[in-house]
């Protein structure tokens, strides 16, 4: 750490530049040299930021992805923009994005199908109340409601078959009332209360799930409390000397990152959902960040956990960074998925925020090419903070999504840059794909490990192709879900899933996932083609971390969500026979449960199992996940 | 889609069956030289990676599973993995095919020239050409034809030739080698050559089972191969092998490929060109070696008539949805890939299972002529038999053979009679006809002073020639005669008694014929419904009980096993009566022949 007072006051001298830009409106295309760490941060100003309230359906939406104020709409020239002030892409027309929907799709912007603009309430039915534990409660002071709207949005995830009901106004089994617990002794005492009152707790982080985690058992007969995490929110302490931060495990990504990177700092952990999703959440997920080639996944991260269970409070007796003390107890709560308890505070590890940020992105001829490369990153174990390879149709997707660009200028550039590599370098713009990368660090670090990169892609046929190219990859992951969204609006429904397999097997795997896809729609009466694309979004010594968008048109089909369903199903039965796993970082839930014996042994599901009755034995954490 | 076709329950009189065209009233039209030469461009595989050939050999030769075996090989032998490694190209040269197109233009020339000498026509179906069409450019194909001539495969590659087909490496048997020039050109028109036995050789598997497999996966063209191993020197198929299958499966059973079309291929002949050559070597007169000066010798063949010939190319079979259920792909997930591996015991009973029934589509599209049905009825009555009433019997016959399935191309505007003078003339050299009396007879070698020992044997050459046309028609009848059997031995009309009895005679037939194994409860009743619809059998609950009417056809059935029966009878006795102690495999043969002449000779077959 000798160049630590050095690079702080550079840091400093960073953010307020950072902080400049960010208010300039039109920086979308300046170069970004020296950004706030990530392009995916909300614009918003970070003092005014304020913790997820407890009704969280006033900013964001009931029935979709995030905040209320951004969505996508086609405008009534019938150009697509996405609204609101919060990102860089707020405010911008998207000249190409409708050609690409109605060619990739078949889809017609004159063919609609809104959503149910509000919640009916009187389709909710009336809350199963446990009085005792309520008056309990009320003694023991804990915020608590059963106001329909909070229940409802407390229901679900964001898996398609959720918000998919939601928008058609069904609304299936929620939860009886809601608590916001405010501290670990909160929570100790809700937990002890539920035990005495035989309740049924759902912990509820960010509900971000996408594994029907949330989904409340429809052969639930207690009264279903929906546990939400989000007032427990702070950071308790930073402890500089040992590089660690005590948090409540209810904090939203977005807000741990901001709240430390003022003090100088950063944890590196940045799923993809990060503006939403919670620490604890991340925990009991088994969670995956983008830059985890640098920081290390969730797993990696935590030093120690608490957890509030039916028989007590679990957590290690000290911050020891490595322990021989029999199996890890981590590993227990790691990926848990809310069977055991609810986690309340985590110590995880802290990094000083990085000096420098430079994103990058490499052409290659194919997707064979391109994985190749990836696997040699991989090999010599020089993979930049974040490297994702794009398939063919990903890549295109990507270029739908550019802004309109404000100058002659520029667009002639593209042009020449598009001539330069289709003409010039004979690349197949119907093969090409794309790696977007992340480098970060010390300046001169970055760019020795950035020449580095290259080099290895050069090897496989890449060509550099920029730094805009690398950020609009990373911006597409973020937008994405919000342009699901969109895509419901006109027909078209579709999801994402991920799989983790060995590097021998990646290119077998992908290429036959979708074309099963391709298939298994075909033979369920779709009538347009499909989307089906893949992205290789994680390196590792071993294999790579796969991921899979899947969307089509449902026009013509009389029960759309059955149809996704069953060829999700099949894609993931295709994925395990090719020697892919489970499930990599969006966990199991409900919706993978019947693949867990076939996938951890039935001696590991029962070892699972016989945790789950000691700790839990009356079920009170009765999401019914994994198990 | 192709699956369910294959597991469908049989409804032998409904099946649709597409309409052939001759292909060679196209060439009888036009110079056979512009046709050779003329512009090719086949329908080409999607995924295909372009790959020529001398790289094929080097992709081979590198591939991780080929490098693993040498080092295997090597610490068990002791020798340098470069010696292993250059055994293994010598291996690759001694078998690789160098297709090119110059050596096919030569061979379509050729054959078209001598295709138009021997047959009348050749007949195709080409809603079936359409169907490989789009196969080919969705998956790699595996062709599998039937194999009763040498004709087969030479017919296969000019079919696809003419359809704008990719042209289709085959593997040939070694023997093919030895012939000088004629292998070398084979080799160029893309036959590969495999040794006959090489069941311990872990090397020569590797390479023989990389070099195939690499063709799969690289679309570089369709693997055609004989799923009966060899040429059946008796029409009757022969029970499949599955060690080829396997290793085109595994490519899909991996995950290299997303799937593979397995494209079942029936070829018939109205006249087999070995015919009689088959017949003795089944007698014991050895096969004539493959050799250029003896195809040259051979040339008598093309003054022949070999009347028609037909080519049904059945509905491509995916290996991905005949596998679904039954094979377990996570089973390769621990292991690397290119580790080779046993198949398990699931496996070896799903490749046995998919190869029982590939052969079974074979045999159900091989299309029958009058002259099958005419050669039953004549073996039948083995004093011979007035015209008018073969061909009244042939006329039910006809009709029997219909209403339980058979592909019979039966002449649609003519009168029986006619007909049947036409078959009679086509193979008269199995015949003799004089007034109005047809008989098997030997016309062909008028020796006068003979033996009883050639005698019998000139004899048997008939009876064999003429079985061999029998033989395509048996799998027509068998499942019924399995049960006219059963009901005449099982001296009960019990039900199940009578499939106990069909039960035994279906297990001791299991090699002779074609009978899926696990499938006999399948045939049980496939039997009863056809014998039932015919009017011949009343099927009750527990009971089957034979009509009055039915006594003819029950009798026709018995005695379209009565030589099989016959055969294996006397089997037993010889191994009852005259077995030493050490019988070697190689001495059994020529003795149980030995011991039926015998037996014939003092008149004592019964």
């Amino acid at each position: 750490m000798a160049s630590n007072s050095s690079s702080s006051s550079a840091q400093q001298r960073l953010r307020i530049i950072a902080g400049h830009l960010q208010k300039r409106p039109e920086d979308e295309h300046a170069s970004v040299a020296a950004q706030e760490c990530k392009a995916e941060t909300p614009r918003s100003n970070p003092s005014s930021a304020a913790p997820v309230p407890k009704r969280r359906q006033e900013i964001m939406k009931w029935n979709g992805w995030g905040y209320s104020d951004s969505r996508f709409l086609f405008n009534k020239k019938g150009q697509a923009e996405f609204t609101g002030k919060r990102y860089r892409l707020s405010g911008l027309i998207l000249p190409s994005l409708k050609d690409w929907f109605e060619g990739t799709f078949g889809a017609n912007l004159q063919h609609k199908s809104p959503a149910t603009p509000t919640v009916n309430l009187s389709a909710v039915a009336p809350p199963n109340l446990n009085e005792p534990f309520i008056e309990d409660l009320k003694a023991a002071g804990v915020a608590a409601s059963h106001d329909p709207e909070d229940r409802v949005f407390r229901a679900h995830g964001h898996c398609l078959h959720e918000i998919f009901a939601l928008r058609e106004g069904r609304i299936g089994r929620v939860p009886d009332m809601v608590v916001w617990p405010s501290c670990h002794s909160d929570v100790e005492k809700i937990v002890e209360l539920a035990c005495k009152h035989n309740v049924c707790l759902i912990p509820y982080g960010g509900g971000t799930s996408v594994s029907s985690a949330l989904e409340c058992p429809h052969e639930e007969t207690r009264s279903i409390v929906s546990l939400d995490t989000s007032q427990m929110n702070r950071i308790l302490w930073i402890d500089e000397k040992n590089l660690t931060a005590h948090v409540e495990a209810g904090i939203i990504g977005q807000d741990l990152e901001r709240q430390l990177n003022e003090h100088g700092y950063c944890t590196g952990h940045e799923p993809d959902s990060m503006e939403f999703s919670s620490l604890g959440g991340w925990v009991a997920t088994r969670a995956s960040g983008m830059k985890k080639n640098i920081y290390g996944n969730i797993e990696d991260l935590v030093v120690h956990i608490k957890m509030v269970t039916p028989r007590g409070v679990i957590e290690k007796s000290c911050l020891g960074p490595r322990m021989s003390t029999g199996p890890d107890i981590h590993h227990f709560i790691l990926g848990s998925e809310g069977t055991l308890g609810v986690v309340t505070e985590v110590t995880m590890k802290i990094r000083p925020i990085p000096e420098y940020q430079k994103y990058g992105s490499v052409v290659f001829p194919n997707f064979q090419q391109g994985v190749a490369c990836l696997r040699e990153v991989a090999r010599q174990r020089c993979a930049p903070a974040s490297i994702r390879l794009m398939d063919n149709e990903q890549f295109q997707f990507g270029h739908a999504l550019k802004p309109q660009v404000s100058s002659i200028f520029m667009s002639f550039l593209d042009g020449l840059k598009k001539f330069y590599i289709t003409k010039f370098k004979g690349f197949d713009p119907h093969h090409l794909c794309v790696a977007t990368l992340l480098f970060e660090g010390d300046r001169g670090k970055v760019l020795q490990h950035e020449k580095q990169v290259y080099d290895i892609a050069a090897k496989f046929g890449g060509l550099a192709a920029g730094e805009d190219n690398g950020q609009r990859g990373y911006m597409l992951t973020f937008v994405i879900a919000y342009l699901r969204d969109l895509g419901m609006d006109y027909y078209v429904i579709g999801e994402s899933f991920e799989t983790s397999v060995p590097w021998d097997r990646v290119l077998d795997l992908c290429r036959n996932v979708k074309e099963r896809i391709v298939r298994e729609c075909k033979e369920r009466g779709v009538q347009f083609p499909p989307l089906s694309t893949c992205r290789v979004t994680q390196t590792y010594d071993a294999g790579a971390c796969v991921y899979f968008y899947f969307a089509f048109n449902y026009r013509g089909l009389s029960d759309p969500v059955h149809v996704y369903e069953q060829v999700e199903h099949a894609a993931r039965e295709e994925i395990l026979a090719n020697g892919g796993s489970l499930s990599h970082h969006h966990g199991v839930g409900k919706l993978r449960k019947e693949w867990m014996k076939e996938s951890v042994s039935g001696v590991g599901l029962g070892m699972l199992k016989s945790v789950k009755e000691y700790v839990d034995p009356q079920n009170i954490f009765g999401n019914r996940n994994l198990l | 889609m192709a699956s369910r076709a294959l597991y469908s329950p049989r409804h032998p009189v409904l099946k649709k069956r597409d309409d052939f065209e001759d292909v060679l009233e196209e060439r009888r039209r036009s110079s056979d030289l512009r046709y050779a030469l003329r512009c090719y461009t086949p329908t080409l595989y999607k995924g295909l990676v372009p790959c020529k050939v001398s790289m094929l050999k080097s992709i081979v030769l590198q591939s991780d599973h080929l490098q693993c075996v040498i080092k295997q090989v090597s610490s068990e032998s002791g020798d340098s993995t470069e010696c292993v490694a250059e055994e293994a190209s010598l291996i690759l040269d001694e078998m690789a095919h160098r297709m090119q197109l110059s050596t096919v233009r030569f061979f379509v020339f050729t054959l078209s020239k001598a295709f138009k000498r021997l047959f009348r026509s050749v007949c195709v179906n080409e809603e079936g050409i359409q169907r490989l069409q789009q196969a080919v450019q969705e998956h790699p194909v595996v062709l599998l034809p039937s194999h009763r001539s040498y004709m087969d495969f030479l017919m296969m590659s000019y079919l696809l030739y003419m359809f704008d087909l990719p042209l289709p490496v085959i593997a040939a048997g070694m023997d093919f080698m030895s012939m000088k020039f004629i292998g070398e050109m084979l080799r160029m028109s893309g036959a590969f050559f495999i040794r006959r036995s090489f069941g311990g050789d872990k090397l020569y598997w590797a390479v023989f089972s990389e070099y195939v497999k690499t063709m799969l996966r690289k679309g570089y063209a369709p693997i055609e191969f004989f799923l009966e191993g060899t040429r059946s020197r008796t029409c009757k198929s022969l029970t499949p092998k599955t060690g080829l299958l396997n290793i085109v499966m595994e490519p899909f059973f991996k995950g290299e490929l997303f799937d593979v079309s397995l494209v079942p291929v029936s070829i018939s002949y109205e006249r087999v060109l070995e015919e009689s050559l088959y017949a003795r070597e089944l007698l014991g007169v050895p096969k004539p070696k493959e050799s250029t000066s003896g195809l040259l010798k051979a040339r008598r063949v093309l003054s022949e008539d070999y009347g028609s010939m037909h080519v049904y190319f059945g509905h491509p079979v995916s290996v991905r949805s005949l596998a679904e259920g039954k094979i377990k792909r996570s089973q390769y997930n621990l292991l690397p890939r290119y580790i080779p591996q046993k198949p398990s015991v699931d496996t070896h009973e799903f490749l046995n299972d998919a190869a029982f029934r590939l052969v079974r589509i074979q045999e159900e599209n091989m299309v029958l002529k009058p002259w099958v049905l005419i050669a039953t009825l004549l073996l039948q009555n083995p004093d011979g038999m007035d015209l008018s009433s073969l061909t009244e019997q042939t006329d039910w016959l006809r009709h029997l053979a219909l209403a339980f399935g058979a592909f019979l191309d039966w002449p649609d505007h003519e009168a029986c009679s006619e007909v049947i003078s036409c078959s009679l003339a086509l193979h008269r050299r199995l015949l003799s006809v004089s007034a109005g009396h047809v008989q098997l007879s030997v016309t062909d070698a008028p020796q006068v002073e003979t033996t009883p020992e050639e005698a019998v044997f000139q004899r048997a050459v008939v009876v064999l020639s003429c079985a061999s046309y029998r033989n395509q028609i048996l799998h027509v009848f068998l499942r019924p005669a399995l049960l006219a059997v059963a009901m005449q031995s099982a001296n009960s009309s019990r039900k199940d008694d009578i499939y106990n009895c069909f039960n035994f005679l279906r297990n001791m037939f299991s090699n002779e014929f074609i009978l899926c194994p696990g499938d006999s409860v399948q045939d049980f009743e496939e039997a009863c419904y056809l014998l039932m619809k015919r009017g011949v059998l009343q099927v009750l609950e527990h009971e089957i009980v034979m009509s009055a009417s039915g006594q003819s056809t029950l009798a026709f059935l018995c005695s379209v096993l009565e030589p099989f029966l016959q055969g294996y009878q006397v089997v037993c006795r010889y191994l009852c009566e005259e077995t030493n102690e050490n019988l070697t495999e190689k001495e059994f043969i020529p003795a149980v022949r030995s011991f039926a002449l015998k037996l014939i000779l003092a008149g004592n077959t019964g």
